[in-house]
């Protein structure tokens, strides 16, 4: 039974991570059907942004509690947001904006171009910055007193600090994001902009602008993720987006993309599927060299008989 | 519409699934230190200004360039040594330096590149047994010969059935020891150490399955138990599910078989989740990036690595000192005194095969020959090479972390397997 519950924490607290990048998949598909697969990379910019950060703070090293978690996070925190909203900007304004009435595959060969460049750049470039370090191999996490390293036992459980954190993270976050769709004015530009962008833009509303806040939204959450992802792994590295950002991908699709809580639901499944099929399916195809194939089996069984995903797309077709 | 959209999504996860399975792509990318040749117009015998390459094929980007950038620059100490002796008269050696990013597609490209160079005379390289296994091929086909500093899997030499030992191919040598000798060492130092139980993981690559099967063969042979065999996926950053699983095994120790940007993680993961026993492994962790990922709770975790501690050894102080006065940015790493090594056992092979040579090209059957023979007094000990083209040194050393640093533990000579 600890085992069951251990698990099903270690797939949780990884389903979470999954489910703050799947959000801003889902959030720019719903809005203009664009599966944005530089998405990866803007919680990879997010990550180093907050990295940035710190080093900018002058690598402050063996706080008391109080500072690193009153201080210290929550800069590092904006300064992640800060960094992965403005990439996403410039990426909408630069390589998507201009495609946006192109067929629907030029959007994404340029997604994949700047996921490349973006990947590239941080690689060849971020080390050559005076006084950073190389980024051409992984580079260890700030230790930030409070979380790094801290466990809560319950039982036979040992829960993490830092998973707690990501769990956290996307508890408020969901919350947020709820609140900023269904309440606020710019939220209902979103939606109604999803409905119909042409009447949407006869109704008065700035179409330009929900998009451009879509990718924000996105990259902000991704920005959270990026952050969670160095607190609890350590270490971070330019090509950490590229199989998060599958996976998240995969997960958004598995709770039916263009519906935020489907992301939601489809990362933490995608986590916990992961984490129990390491543990729970006997014989040779129980290993974990077999844990991304079940991930992939469930989700190829939800595409066949559930094709809008776990949660059902809220898009509005427009045919 | 809507059909098609489906259809659209379930193609792209298809391929999501298709390229997440099979681990992440690969970037190819090249780095040449020298220049252009700028000799060999039209000259003919042996007049000074004859060019002769020496390859060299390992990581120079990405997570395991720490070695590799030391390798490089320990080789390229070499050729300038031998250059300033004047070792091959008549003859200037020039480094072609390539990055295989530690992957087998760029170090094929690598390989392929260099095979097409006609002055080159051999290869040094490269870090990854993987990449070895798919280079070998390449420059076989053109009679250069491959001298690894770091390629630990013993079926690079003696051919895929170890029981019925064949070489593999006539070009190739290493002057490391191998998994065969490196596993049983340790699995030996656990279990003089009282460790019985332990768990084996392994990253699924030649380097890491070769070393953790050699381990186990060995452990359970001297009475020890293997009470959970697991792998990780190394493109992976989350190993909770994996450590859940091994510590309800209740392992006394854990023995990982890959490289310490995987191990690293592991280790400092393994820790936070509760499960503080040691973790050992071998060569591929033993680099100071792997304390750095580690973090703090790192102390205690064990890594065998080829040879003996470079300060015990009065001619590895020497390679030192002149790879200190050479002025490299970076440090020599794991495997600077066996690139060191594997670049003289060339030069010494050359010695004797360009004396009477007219091209380089021509050269090179004669130098893999030479090698067979070659026998000095290198960096790490005595170069020479067996029959299958390993290297004769069979020392070994269990290096352990403590206060952050690795220290030397037990240093011997392995006559076990």
């Amino acid at each position: 039974m600890d085992l069951f519950l251990q698990q099903l924490v270690n797939g949780l607290s990884l389903g979470a991570l999954y489910a703050l990048i799947a959000v801003g998949y889902t959030v720019v598909y719903g809005i203009v059907q664009l599966i944005n697969f530089a998405h990866g990379e803007i919680f990879m910019v997010g990550a180093f942004g907050a990295y940035t950060t710190w080093m900018l703070m002058g690598a402050p090293a063996s706080l008391s509690v109080g500072i690193a978690l009153g201080v210290v996070l929550p800069a590092m925190l904006l300064g992640g947001i800060v960094t992965s909203v403005t990439v996403a900007l410039l990426m909408e304004r630069l390589a998507y904006r201009p495609l946006r009435s192109a067929p629907r595959l030029a959007p994404l060969i340029s997604a994949i171009g700047i996921s490349i460049a973006l990947q590239e750049a941080v690689r060849l470039f971020y080390g050559r910055i005076p006084g950073f370090p190389d980024s051409r191999r992984a580079i260890p996490f700030p230790v930030i007193e409070g979380i790094t390293g801290r466990t809560v036992q319950f039982g036979g459980l040992t829960i993490q600090y830092s998973a707690l954190f990501t769990l956290g993270a996307l508890a408020v976050c969901t919350v947020l994001l709820w609140w900023f769709v269904n309440k606020t004015r710019m939220g209902r530009a979103m939606q109604a902009t999803s409905q119909d962008a042409d009447t949407s833009r006869l109704m008065g509303i700035n179409v330009d602008r929900a998009i451009a806040t879509a990718f924000a939204v996105g990259a902000a959450l991704a920005a959270v993720a990026g952050l969670a992802h160095g607190l609890r792994y350590n270490n971070i590295d330019p090509l950490m987006g590229f199989l998060s950002g599958l996976k998240a991908f995969t997960a958004a699709v598995l709770g039916g993309i263009g519906n935020i809580n489907g992301a939601v639901v489809g990362g933490l499944t995608l986590g916990v599927v992961e984490a129990m099929a390491t543990t729970f399916i006997p014989g040779q195809f129980g290993s974990s060299a077999w844990k991304d194939v079940w991930a992939f089996v469930l989700l190829i069984l939800v595409l066949v008989f559930r094709p809008q995903g776990l949660l059902g797309a809220k898009v509005v077709d427009r045919a | 519409m809507t059909i098609h959209r489906r259809a659209v999504l379930a193609g792209f996860a298809g391929v999501a699934a298709t390229i997440t399975l099979s681990g992440c792509g690969s970037r190819t990318a090249t780095t040449t230190t020298t220049g252009e040749s700028t000799a060999g117009s039209g000259s003919t015998g042996a007049a000074s200004g004859n060019v002769a390459k020496i390859g060299f094929i390992a990581p120079l980007s990405g997570g395991l360039s720490a070695m590799g950038t030391g390798m490089r620059n320990s080789v390229d100490l070499a050729i300038k040594q031998a250059n300033e002796s004047g070792a091959i008269p008549g003859w200037t050696l020039e480094l072609v330096a390539e990055d295989d990013q530690g992957q087998p597609d760029p170090g094929r490209n690598a390989a392929t590149k260099l095979a097409g160079d006609s002055d080159i005379v051999g290869v040094v390289g490269p870090l990854n047994s993987s990449v070895g296994q798919a280079i070998q091929p390449v420059l076989d086909a053109a009679t250069i010969a491959l001298v690894s500093p770091a390629n630990t899997n013993p079926t690079l030499t003696k051919g895929a059935d170890l029981a019925n030992p064949q070489r593999a191919y006539a070009s190739y040598f290493r002057t490391c020891t191998t998994d065969a000798v490196q596993g049983p060492f340790a699995a030996q130092y656990l279990l003089d150490n009282g460790f019985t139980q332990v768990a084996t993981v392994h990253d699924k690559k030649a380097y890491g399955q070769g070393l953790v099967e050699a381990f186990t063969t060995a452990f359970t042979e001297g009475g020890g138990t293997v009470v959970a065999a697991e792998t990780i996926n190394p493109d992976d950053k989350d190993y909770s599910a994996v450590i859940t699983k091994v510590a309800a095994s209740s392992p006394a120790a854990l023995y990982y078989g890959g490289e310490y940007p995987n191990a690293g993680p592991l280790s400092q993961q393994m820790k936070a989740s509760g499960l503080n026993v040691p973790l050992m492994g071998g060569d591929g962790l033993y680099d100071a990036a792997y304390i750095e990922l580690a973090g703090s709770t790192s102390d205690g975790d064990l890594a065998t690595s080829v040879g003996a501690p470079t300060d015990s050894l009065p001619s590895a102080q020497a390679f030192v000192d002149a790879y200190d006065a050479g002025g490299y940015a970076e440090g020599y790493s794991a495997y600077g005194m066996y690139a060191y090594d594997a670049a003289n056992a060339i030069i010494e092979a050359l010695k004797v095969s360009l004396a009477d040579a007219d091209a380089a090209e021509g050269a090179r059957e004669a130098t893999v020959e030479a090698l067979n023979d070659v026998d000095f007094e290198g960096a790490s000990g005595r170069v020479a090479f067996d029959e299958f083209g390993d290297s004769v040194s069979r020392v070994l050393t269990v290096y352990k972390v403590t206060g952050g640093e690795w220290v030397a533990d037990t240093t011997q000579d392995f006559q076990g397997s």
